[in-house]
């Protein structure tokens, strides 16, 4: 009984409504997108500085905040073009995380270079408060409402007629998917064709040999910091737009772990199929076997597939054959 | 000048492998155990033994726990705080079925409830290593926390969903529940803390000790050296978890009075793993002090402004917190990435060698 609801049941439900799977497969592929932007921002900095950047998913949520934050200043200081507003505060905000970028590779990493992972780590959960208190102390602690429409971001509802039924999807998901897709493609083009994105996978490759070739550590640093704060505000515009800004977005942070591990630390294209992976599994896990354990299983179901994938590939399923010397 | 070990000679092994070789340091302990043990609870008012000492006793004790795991083993958990709700919701479950026995041994054997989950959660341990393993003990803490959530026999179906304690008493004195004084509930704590305390010194200093830091330097040499990886990892796995079961036993029945799921979350175990780091990972002595440090500070900075005159609304004094507790860690990790047990060392050299520089 128990082993027909597990293996059997699931799959009848999906042939009998196969539009109410389409749903849930779409919701899940937009779930890992947003799952693999926030670990494309992990992998960006672990794979330079070797860093294991814990603050990633509250840098999302500090970006979000500080864009809306910043447009509402803006607002209230009579720039009445909602527009202009809404672009300029953008464009404030992409300097803001420059600057946190350069303020965290000045004040943290340099002075902590050559120290063990776990301290770096451990620092990086320093920072991580450090922005929580900051955040809430400039911005208040209350949920902000992104500023999707005066982004030009899509809204409403596109229904698809398919398989004899009705599949909506949400256009600013859409956007969603392309605006990953276009950021994505950037990056790979901006690390494989460009003399920055060289001397990045140089740094990657190994901190001393790039030293002794003349690269600049510090200003890999900053970039690299500066681009995964990139990919944070969008990932934070995004799923703002999908809910609210507040700090309980810090959880998506946590969320995103399993998809990192699962595609591997080092691995870009990893992080998207991780993402996707692991988005799909957790959605229709919880629709169609949820059930049978009680809700509430998306907390922790991600981890368990990861927990699977990594028994057989402890490196992650694209990560770098982990290589001991002794 | 007091700190000098002149004059103290070692005239044979056992007084050379001790543990405090200097006359000192072991006066030192006594007045330490001395004054925990009766000046404390003489002099202490509610305020401090409640507030401060009983807590700061029972995070110092899942320290230990994590820094067996993370400092001695080089394991990172990231699972601390399930660890911890294990023992508190098993000595919950037990102290319900079996009230006839003291709940100071259900309290212990809470402890190997949590030994026995720590366990099968460490079993990946063998294949999975660094931060990869830490995400997975992510599962074990996500895992586990849903559990107490959703499987209402833990909790006995209650319908408030939290665990509450009655009252249990020792030689006839109330020592859990709201009848209790915090003088008798710090001396319990106090007294599990050192006995476990005493017991982990042992432990580390001897041969399971020695395995666990041979496999944390590099665990292939140590296979090569005859260690068995998968036993030796599983048993720091079993005694972390054991001490960080008893630890969240103790909070529940000697501090709170009453829990539910949300104490044992994901923060929780971040906040212990930032006592381990700042105290100094591989030290017993740093898991006192990263603990006190820890939970101290956002006591202090709650209640000393106030007192000097300032006025700060709640709200911010919170936050301010947040940035200050961040920007110390920072801070301390920069100047000292070895924690405060590395200070304390520095500290005592400094001072055996005085006035002369070295």
């Amino acid at each position: 009984m128990l082993l027909y609801k597990i293996f059997i049941d699931p799959f009848v439900q999906m042939g009998a409504a196969p539009d109410l799977f389409v749903q849930t497969l779409w919701e899940g592929l937009v779930a890992g997108v947003l799952y693999a932007l926030i670990a494309l921002g992990f992998v960006l900095i672990f794979k330079a500085s070797g860093v294991f950047n814990f603050a990633q998913g509250i840098m999302v949520v500090f970006g979000a905040l500080t864009l809306v934050g910043i447009y509402e200043i803006l607002v209230r200081w009579g720039i009445s073009q909602e527009n202009v507003a809404a672009f300029l505060a953008l464009g404030l905000t992409i300097g803001v995380m420059f600057l946190l970028a350069f303020g965290v590779e000045r004040i943290i990493l340099k002075p902590l270079v050559n120290q063990p992972d776990i301290i770096l780590f451990m620092a990086t959960f320093g920072l991580t408060y450090f922005l929580i208190g900051f955040g809430e102390y400039v911005f208040g602690g209350s949920s902000k409402v992104m500023i999707a429409d005066q982004l030009y971001l899509p809204k409403g509802f596109i229904d698809l007629k398919i398989l004899g039924g009705v599949v909506s999807l949400q256009k600013i998901d859409i956007a969603a998917a392309v605006i990953a897709s276009i950021m994505v493609t950037g990056l790979a083009l901006f690390f494989s064709k460009t003399r920055i994105g060289r001397a990045l996978r140089a740094v990657a490759d190994s901190h001393k040999a790039a030293l002794s070739v003349g690269i600049s550590l510090d200003q890999i640093w900053v970039i690299v910091w500066f681009a995964s704060g990139l990919v944070a505000l969008v990932t934070g515009i995004m799923w703002g737009a999908r809910s609210e800004v507040s700090f309980a977005l810090e959880v998506i942070a946590l969320r995103a772990l399993p998809v990192l591990i699962l595609g591997g630390f080092t691995s870009i294209p990893g992080a998207i199929v991780g993402g996707l992976i692991i988005g799909i599994g957790e959605k229709l896990g919880d629709f169609y076997w949820g059930a049978l354990l009680g809700r509430g299983i998306e907390s922790w179901l991600a981890y368990f597939i990861a927990l699977v994938f990594l028994l057989f590939r402890p490196q992650g399923l694209f990560g770098e054959k982990i290589i001991e010397r002794v | 000048m007091l700190y000098r070990e002149a004059g103290q000679f070692k005239t044979n092994y056992a007084s050379d492998l001790a543990i405090f070789p200097i006359l000192q340091d072991r006066i030192g302990i006594v007045v330490i155990l001395l004054v925990a043990f009766v000046a404390v609870p003489y002099f202490g008012n509610d305020f401090l033994l409640q507030a401060i000492m009983i807590p700061f006793l029972i995070f110092s004790l899942a320290t230990i726990g994590l820094n067996l795991l993370t400092g001695y083993t080089g394991l990172l958990s990231l699972g601390t705080g399930a660890f911890m709700g294990v023992g508190a919701y098993a000595c919950y479950k037990l102290e319900t079925l079996f009230p006839g026995v003291n709940v100071i041994v259900w309290i212990v054997a809470a402890g190997f409830a949590s030994a026995a989950v720590g366990v099968l959660f460490g079993l990946p341990s063998l294949r999975i290593k660094g931060f990869y393993l830490a995400i997975a003990t992510l599962a074990a803490q996500f895992f586990l926390q849903w559990c107490f959530v959703r499987v209402p026999w833990l909790f006995n179906y209650n319908t408030s969903g939290a665990i509450e304690v009655g009252t249990h008493t020792l030689f006839g004195i109330p020592i859990t529940g709201p009848n209790a004084t915090s003088t008798t509930r710090y001396l319990i704590t106090l007294s599990i803390v050192v006995v476990m305390t005493w017991f982990a010194s042992n432990l580390v200093h001897g041969r399971i000790g020695r395995m666990w830091m041979a496999v944390r330097d590099m665990d292939i040499a140590a296979e090569l050296m005859g260690i068995r990886l998968l036993p030796t990892k599983l048993l720091a796995f079993a005694v972390s978890s054991f001490y960080c079961g008893v630890a969240g036993a103790m909070l529940v029945f000697l501090w709170y009075g009453g829990a539910e799921a949300d104490v044992f979350s994901i923060n929780q175990s971040f906040f212990i793993l930032f006592m381990v780091i700042v105290g100094g990972l591989g030290s017993l002595l740093g898991s006192f002090l990263g603990a006190a440090f820890i939970f101290i500070l956002p006591i202090f900075l709650r209640y000393v402004p106030p007192h000097v005159g300032m006025t700060i609304f709640p709200a911010t004094v919170e936050h301010i917190t947040f940035m200050i507790t961040g920007g110390l860690i920072i801070f301390f990790l920069i100047v000292e990435p070895h924690g405060l047990a590395r200070l304390w060392q520095t500290a005592k050299q400094k001072l055996r060698v005085w006035p002369f520089p070295y």
